[in-house]
């Protein structure tokens, strides 16, 4: 090919050729570099969580300090509970703010609202912590599972509005059109039509967002505060996987340790069985907002 | 067909009414985003007051952070936070950019597809799970195996001094640098796809290599959408803080050395809250969070910004 090209051509080209190849090989580099912490985490998980991990962990309570056993069967239920209730507040605002960011696109109200919620995305989580202590935990006079449930929704809802709107959008104009010519009023046009249409994608939105907030330590930390016995009220603390795993691991207790691993590694499996199972449904087609 | 035409109505009052009840409804839904935002920011104003009143702008200089007589100054969790940060963003972006560069350019459809999937699994591991493992795995690593080797050769720069501990500034910022990793990877990957496969196209038939292609097509054409992602990274890495927490050692001190214990913003509002001795306590680190506020909004904003402008380019030219 370069039969007829100088010597000194070829040995350029030759340099060029090895110095693409070697910028190529370090971008491959960079790629595994960048998974190799996912393995060992994931490794490193299932190793020490697996062996701490046994029925009682599931069924038990926390054991007083000093004693060995017990579990975080009341954590367990808390993260659920936690995250039930912050659906329950942030599901129907994100999804009805998304709505209206559809139906109103091209809008000034829609474009800041759409504005504010990108903004919220990129409010750390512990300042919606300090916001839920400040809203509810003073005026109510201490830590509950109501201003914990507040704050997830609070970082849920932006999370879920770009989602659900971002869903909806994809639903054919056509769709509408065809509606409103039948003469189907307007409001059900979109809940019929159009949010039928786009509910597998805003499910998984969904699905997406409470798996992002089961795994938040931070804004709970000041608001549902922790609890090592079954929390009976909205007004009183609970306590979270998350919350828990953190106390145990930052104790000196080496009991305590293996537990945070083990919660650690139900944590986890959670989080990724709803990333995972999202995906797997929707061959990754759907990603919840940044 | 002819009893449904029969049968169809004009549009009634009712249908109306519905419409204008519908069209509230998710307005007020929607306004409400825009209130707890308000809300959020001026509770914390509020309830910073008491600190803004008594310290004033002294607060970010002063660095005496002294619950006992009651008198705070935030430089040392600013400086925290800086350097914690920085040193994500050293670790983070030339990995993220290979990532980027991999993803787009130089894999095939089918394992970029499967690597992309992974590097986001990443970001979906939960934040006291990455603090739990730096606790126990990645911090006594470092102390064993990156430190003295860092402490000998490099042992001259003041970075690089004092005695290895595994609870360090070094250690938070490889866990942060992990954490971050997937947002700016993930976004670099959308800046790249957006770069229009012309471009390209063109320097490939000028005869280069695919580095060069990467170096003269790529790169210039996707510059803002990548600062944006390292901004949409930096804002991520002020704002986390359990796995920070969890491994910096939080004390409110400024060091060059990397591997002494820090703090930052985050980190002393998540340790010292709950315990705040006085209602000045309480103010000062309100402010503290106050900071994090205001940076993470007007990083997000400039980052989204950017990006924005980077991968939207496309519908405008030829693709």
């Amino acid at each position: 090919m370069t039969g007829g090209l100088s010597p000194a051509y070829r040995r350029r080209h030759k340099y060029r050729k090895l110095k693409s190849n070697c910028m190529v090989g370090l971008t491959v580099l960079a790629t595994v570099i960048a998974l190799v912490p996912l393995f060992l985490v994931l490794g490193y998980l299932v190793s020490k969580g697996a062996s701490s991990l046994n029925w009682d962990f599931f069924t038990k309570m926390p054991a007083p300090v000093g004693q060995s056993g017990g579990g975080m069967a009341n954590a367990i239920v808390g993260t659920f509970e936690l995250v039930g209730l912050a659906g329950l507040m942030g599901i129907p605002i994100g999804v009805g703010a998304g709505i209206y960011l559809v139906e109103n696109r091209g809008r000034w109200l829609a474009q800041l609202v759409r504005f504010a919620a990108d903004v919220m995305m990129g409010v750390p989580s512990i300042v919606i912590g300090i916001f839920g202590y400040a809203v509810l935990v003073r005026p109510l006079g201490g830590f509950s599972t109501l201003a914990g449930a507040v704050a997830l929704a609070i970082i849920m809802i932006p999370l879920v509005t770009r989602t659900a709107e971002e869903m909806i959008l994809l639903v054919p104009h056509e769709l509408r059109e065809a509606a409103l010519a039948l003469g189907v009023p307007r409001w059900r046009t979109t809940v019929s039509v159009i949010v039928r249409a786009a509910a597998s994608g805003i499910a998984t939105g969904v699905i997406l967002a409470i798996a992002r907030v089961a795994g938040e330590t931070a804004p709970l930390l000041f608001t549902a505060f922790g609890n090592r016995f079954w929390s009976t009220s909205l007004t009183q603390p609970i306590s979270s996987l998350t919350v828990q795993v953190y106390t145990y691991a930052i104790s000196p207790f080496a009991d305590w340790q293996r537990q945070a691993w083990a919660g650690a590694l139900v944590l986890t499996a959670i989080v990724l069985a709803l990333e995972l199972g999202v995906r797997w449904v929707t061959r990754g087609n759907v990603r919840v907002a940044r | 067909m002819q009893r449904s035409v029969t049968k169809a109505r004009p549009r009634d009052g009712f249908a109306a009414a519905a419409d204008t009840v519908f069209a509230l409804g998710t307005g007020l839904l929607a306004l409400s985003i825009l209130a707890i935002l308000f809300a959020v920011t001026l509770m914390l104003v509020v309830q910073a007051l008491p600190s803004m009143r008594q310290f004033g702008f002294h607060f970010f200089v002063s660095s005496e952070w002294d619950p006992g007589n009651d008198q705070y100054g935030a430089l040392p969790f600013i400086y925290g936070t800086a350097v914690s940060s920085a040193l994500a963003l050293l670790i983070a972006v030339p990995l993220s950019l290979g990532v980027g560069l991999c993803l787009t350019e130089m894999a095939p459809e089918w394992i970029s597809r499967r690597l992309g999937f992974l590097v986001e699994l990443l970001a979906a591991i939960p934040s006291v799970v990455y603090g739990l493992w730096a606790i126990f795995v990645l911090g006594p690593w470092l102390r064993d195996h990156v430190e003295p080797g860092l402490g000998d050769y490099l042992g001259f720069l003041p970075f690089f001094q004092g005695p290895r501990v595994a609870v360090s500034m070094l250690n938070a910022g490889v866990v942060l640098a992990i954490m971050v990793l997937p947002y700016i990877a993930a976004v670099c990957t959308d800046v790249f796809r957006a770069v229009p496969q012309t471009n390209r196209e063109a320097a490939l038939a000028l005869g280069a290599t695919k580095w060069e292609m990467v170096r003269l097509a790529v790169l210039p054409y996707g510059t803002s959408g990548v600062i944006g992602a390292i901004i949409l990274g930096l804002g991520r890495a002020l704002g986390e803080t359990i796995a920070v927490a969890m491994v910096i050692g939080n004390r409110p001190e400024i060091s060059a050395s990397l591997f002494r214990p820090s703090s930052t913003l985050a980190s002393v509002i998540a340790n010292e809250f709950v315990e705040a001795t006085s209602d000045l306590n309480v103010a000062a680190l309100i402010e503290l969070g106050l900071v994090l506020l205001l940076l993470g909004v007007v990083l997000n904003v400039l980052a989204r910004l950017l990006v924005y402008g980077a991968t939207q380019r496309r519908f405008g030219s030829a693709s």
